[in-house]
């Protein structure tokens, strides 16, 4: 019987049981549930792996203004401004998150890891570790495992849709699933993984998701760059072995608390916080069809 | 479907942007109709309902819908010019908008699709993450999910249908997940509604076929193949 994913406490009693690594718990698991052959397996994150990198790529090269023209160009002209706030890497790590972002925003490829509205920040985050550290391949493969294993405890403990917990279930998802993927590449213990994953939940705890005309452009593509920033403060900090103090399942059980309590205009419906904003409603009059029939009441479809 | 989510339901799927409901879900609403068709459409009226109503251009569902009718997959970058495709290969399609159908799902989109003669009505529902669910074909409910093998039915109501359909299925070895039967009156014209587990043969589809008071079959391997 493999793992199930249902805590953070669980999977590294079950690494310790068996001896085995985080990741290949996750191996295990998609194996028993799904069937499949572990290289498959290998095979499937090597794919999904491209597609981010083309992504951040493609971002960077092409054309990106959507629909709305609300997404217009911005990962270039970060990429491309003289001005570093902090490093040439730092800028890098930011045009990158907001590239694969504006791909998603304009109808290209992406991987939903874990959802399309925060298809940015693995890509930004594991494409510059990887070129930073020059790490294999294989070793950023596993931390999509462990990326993935995050992710498969927070939807069972919390969500990770907007609709049902705010923007905290998908860009905070995912910044944890990237901030424990990075510490595992830059061999961090099980202990300095888990604090990285529960520092990112604390930063990122309580967001909304209030959609300008419920599109996913603002604030969504700005917050998976500030989503791949907060993940790599949290690695840091956690690779330096600074405690999280709260114990991450408790983290995780926060984030659920708080989005089974937040109104629900604030998850996904447009109807709150940036989306109600004179501005915000401003562009959704103008993006959004107006000309819609309303049924009288005897046509109502049965 | 599996209780337990696969890994790469966290690391994927690799999809076409900018939204797993209103871009993937709609595309596989749309393959799941041609499906049911048994063609590529040449004509389409596409209505889109309550909350797909404002939001499907600005999201891009108009695109993803139209790609789908025309087999692309999920993660198919041409979706993107799908209009222009859709020129070119003659389909010709129309919008429409209904605000506040309260019976239906909120991204519920009804799929009105002919090639020459042969035409079908189709309801999908987006249910969220790609997810789909046909809720009804040509008035009949349907409820499934093109996730799994699915065989629709169109046989007169007679005694000892359902069980003669599972004995086939069973002969096959293909276990079955969900099976619905819905009818417009005594003694008229039934629909079954089977998802199984794994495919059936060919053989076993033109064998249902021979029987007189089967009527239509319609056999749907799993959308994304």
């Amino acid at each position: 019987m493999s793992f199930l994913f249902n805590s953070f406490s669980g999977w590294k009693q079950y690494c310790l049981d068996h001896n085995i690594s985080l990741y290949e718990a996750v191996i295990e698991y998609e194996i028993a549930q799904r069937g499949k052959e572990e290289q498959a397996i290998w095979d499937g994150l090597l794919a999904a792996y491209q597609v981010m990198r083309d992504a951040v790529e493609t971002g960077l090269r092409e054309e990106m203004t959507s629909r709305s023209g609300m997404i217009n160009n911005g990962a270039k002209k970060v990429y491309k401004h003289p001005v570093a706030v902090l490093s040439p890497e730092f800028q890098k790590l930011i045009s990158r998150a907001l590239a694969a972002k504006e791909v998603n925003s304009c109808m290209g490829r992406v991987v939903a890891a874990p959802t399309a509205g925060a298809s940015g920040i693995l890509p930004g985050t594991l494409y510059t570790l990887q070129e930073i550290h020059r790490l294999s391949d294989r070793s950023i493969l596993e931390g999509l495992l462990i990326g993935a294993g995050i992710a498969l405890i927070i939807e069972e403990k919390a969500s990770l849709a907007g609709a049902v917990g705010g923007c905290q279930a998908e860009t905070g998802s995912a910044a944890a699933m990237a901030a424990g993927a990075m510490v595992h590449c830059l061999g961090g213990t099980v202990d300095q993984i888990f604090n990285a994953v529960a520092i990112t939940i604390q930063c990122m705890l309580g967001l909304v998701c209030d959609p300008v005309a419920g599109l996913v452009e603002v604030p969504c593509v700005v917050r998976n760059a500030s989503a791949a920033a907060i993940a790599n403060s949290s690695a840091q900090i956690a690779l330096a072995d600074v405690s999280a103090v709260i114990p991450v399942d408790e983290c995780v059980d926060a984030m659920g608390e708080i989005g089974a309590s937040m109104e629900s205009k604030y998850k996904e419906t447009a109807m709150g916080g940036l989306a109600a904003t004179l501005t915000g409603q401003d562009i959704s009059k103008r993006v959004l069809i107006q000309d819609i029939e309303m049924l009288p009441d005897e046509d109502l479809p049965e | 479907m599996s209780g337990k989510s696969s890994v790469f339901d966290m690391i994927g799927p690799v999809m076409i942007g900018p939204s797993s409901s209103h871009t993937a879900g709609v595309v596989r609403i749309a393959r799941a109709a041609i499906r049911v068709l048994g063609a590529k459409p040449d004509k389409a009226e596409l209505t889109f309902y309550n909350s797909f109503a404002r939001t499907y251009e600005g999201h891009g569902s108009d695109k993803a819908i139209i790609g789908g009718l025309m087999d692309f997959k999920t993660d198919d970058p041409k979706i993107k010019q799908a209009f222009e495709i859709a020129k070119e290969q003659g389909l010709e399609y129309k919008f429409k908008s209904v605000g506040n159908a309260s019976v239906y799902h909120p991204n519920t989109i009804k799929l009105n699709i002919s090639k020459g003669e042969q035409k079908v009505e189709v309801i999908g529902e987006s249910l969220g993450g790609g997810l789909i669910n046909i809720a009804f074909v040509d008035g009949f409910n349907a409820d499934f999910t093109a996730q799994s093998h699915t065989l629709i039915i169109k046989a007169q109501d007679i005694s000892g249908a359902i069980a003669f359909i599972s004995s086939v299925i069973a002969q096959e070895k293909a276990n079955i997940a969900t099976m619905s039967v819905s009818r417009k009156g005594k003694n008229d014209e039934a629909c079954h509604v089977i998802e199984m587990d794994s495919g059936i043969q060919a053989i076993t589809i033109e064998y249902l076929r021979s029987i007189p008071w089967i009527k239509q079959i319609i056999y749907i391997p799993d959308i994304d193949l």
